[in-house]
């Protein structure tokens, strides 16, 4: 395994009554498309907005890029994504990377770059909130790719696309990483699991199990990742 | 904090103005149309009291909510998550929203007080410019305020239930419905805490003194002063971790 890019040690969250992330150690190494696995609610959420640094941590530590959580100069090198895509919908696609581009200090040149990687030069002009929302989470995908982040992290970005778009945006994910970015990206729907290079699954808070897509298929003599998965839990602990 | 990122956020918080007309139209438009309603309530000396003050009291209302709404979405949308997770200065957000809504306050102060002026018959002994400086600095001061509020509450629906608790007080304690000097001691010493006081009191110095003397400034001057002194509060107490 090549050197972490992030490094989760005995993390714990609480986010009201519920403790989200339970204890939770982790690594995940860079340059490679990781997918982190689990049912709606098991913490994909928490775990990735304490990497990004703007979830409040209850116990343990995270170091991302070698350096704590939060870190302020961390800020340039991650990029985020939330599930629902933040960005203006009152702008236009072009008026939202353009703005993004100023607060991360990159030139016009990357909102360039982006609209070929995100496709959407044809409606860089059109208000984002009359895209459809395969549109606008792309655009939300896009304002992350901006600033060239060393570290991609991206809550459920395929949640409701159509499959062609689906696919096209795993090729830019693997492409992202053949170029050297972590791209760590959380997913409910198991069969993107083929799609990942490493995955990691997530249940309750707690890591379940992790590898890549066949040791996990292997070890529980299972056909896919759904299936996996259960024998898994059934199983108990691994 | 940068000069860039600041300007940039008070350029594309007014370009999101510009595509929605519905708060232009609450901006300036409601408070002319409530000055022109009150005109036609009022008697005509009872409109002269009462219109520099009011003059003072509805900027700060509206810009308040026009703030605290702006910066709701921002919460809700996830866009101001991005922003604090990007290299962006919790004071670049604060101040690029204060410069974005002073140049509507402008805006404001002067399409409300010229409708007095040109059309309601509206006359004050001091200086016209000057009812319009003060209705300025308090649309700042409400957008100041918004901001300050909307940063303190946790979550979106604390920075709804703010929105009264942060206004109505004022409005009753600022001089309008009672003289500051007859209200009960302790209330007395509260209303002397609060920016609209200060507006309410600076205005009725224009309607009745044709020479203004140090406590109109001194009055002008503490309301900037709050206004400068909450926007500085909201960027510090902006959490950008939350649970």
């Amino acid at each position: 395994m090549t050197t972490a890019a992030i490094s989760v040690r005995d993390l714990t969250i609480v986010r009201g009554p519920v403790t989200a992330v339970d204890h939770l150690s982790l690594e995940v190494p860079s340059g490679q498309v990781i997918g982190l696995l689990g049912p709606s609610g098991s913490g994909k959420s928490s775990l990735m907005r304490a990497i990004v640094g703007v979830q409040v941590m209850e116990s343990g530590s995270i170091d991302v890029l070698g350096q704590p959580a939060g870190s302020p100069t961390l800020r340039a090198q991650v990029g985020y994504v939330t599930q629902d895509p933040s960005v203006y919908s009152d702008l236009s696609v072009l008026a939202n990377l353009r703005y993004f581009a100023r607060i991360l200090g990159v030139t016009d040149d990357s909102v360039e770059r982006v609209l070929d990687q995100v496709d959407l030069r044809e409606v860089a002009d059109r208000l984002v909130g009359r895209l459809s929302g395969g549109q606008r989470s792309r655009v939300s995908l896009g304002t992350a790719l901006l600033g060239s982040p060393q570290l991609l992290v991206l809550d459920e970005p395929t949640v409701g696309l159509d499959p062609a778009l689906r696919r096209d945006l795993w090729t830019l994910f693997h492409q992202l990483a053949t170029a050297g970015t972590t791209v760590f990206v959380s997913s409910h729907v198991m069969e993107e699991a083929s799609r990942c290079d490493r995955l990691l699954l997530l249940r309750d808070g707690r890591l379940l199990a992790e590898g890549t897509q066949s040791q996990l298929l292997e070890r529980t003599g299972c056909q896919d990742i759904e299936r996996a998965f259960l024998a898994i839990v059934e199983g108990g602990a691994s | 904090m940068t000069a860039r990122r600041t300007w940039a956020t008070a350029r594309r918080v007014l370009a999101q103005l510009r595509n929605d007309p519905r708060t232009i139209a609450l901006i300036l438009v409601l408070p002319t149309a409530l000055m022109t309603l009150l005109a036609w309530i009022l008697p005509d000396s009872e409109w002269q009291k009462y219109a520099p003050p009011l003059l003072g009291i509805f900027p700060m209302l509206v810009m308040f909510l026009v703030t605290s709404v702006a910066t709701l979405r921002e919460r809700t949308s996830g866009t101001l998550e991005r922003l604090l997770s990007m290299p962006m200065g919790k004071g670049d957000f604060v101040f690029g929203y204060a410069i974005a809504f002073g140049v509507l306050a402008i805006v404001q102060a002067l399409v409300v007080a010229g409708v007095c002026f040109a059309l309601l018959d509206l006359t004050v002994r001091g200086s016209a410019p000057l009812v319009v400086l003060i209705a300025v600095v308090d649309g700042l001061v409400g957008t100041a305020l918004g901001l300050f509020v909307s940063a303190f509450a946790q979550t979106e629906f604390q920075a709804v239930q703010f929105m009264p608790v942060a206004l109505l007080p004022q409005f009753l304690l600022c001089g309008l419905i009672l003289p500051t000097e007859e209200l009960p001691t302790v209330l007395g010493w509260i209303s002397w805490l609060l920016p609209l006081t200060y507006a309410v009191n600076a205005m009725q110095h224009v309607v009745v003194d044709t020479q203004l003397d140090t406590r109109f400034w001194v009055d002008a001057g503490v309301i900037t002063g709050m206004a400068v002194a909450l926007l500085a509060l909201g960027a510090v107490t902006l959490r950008r971790q939350t649970r």
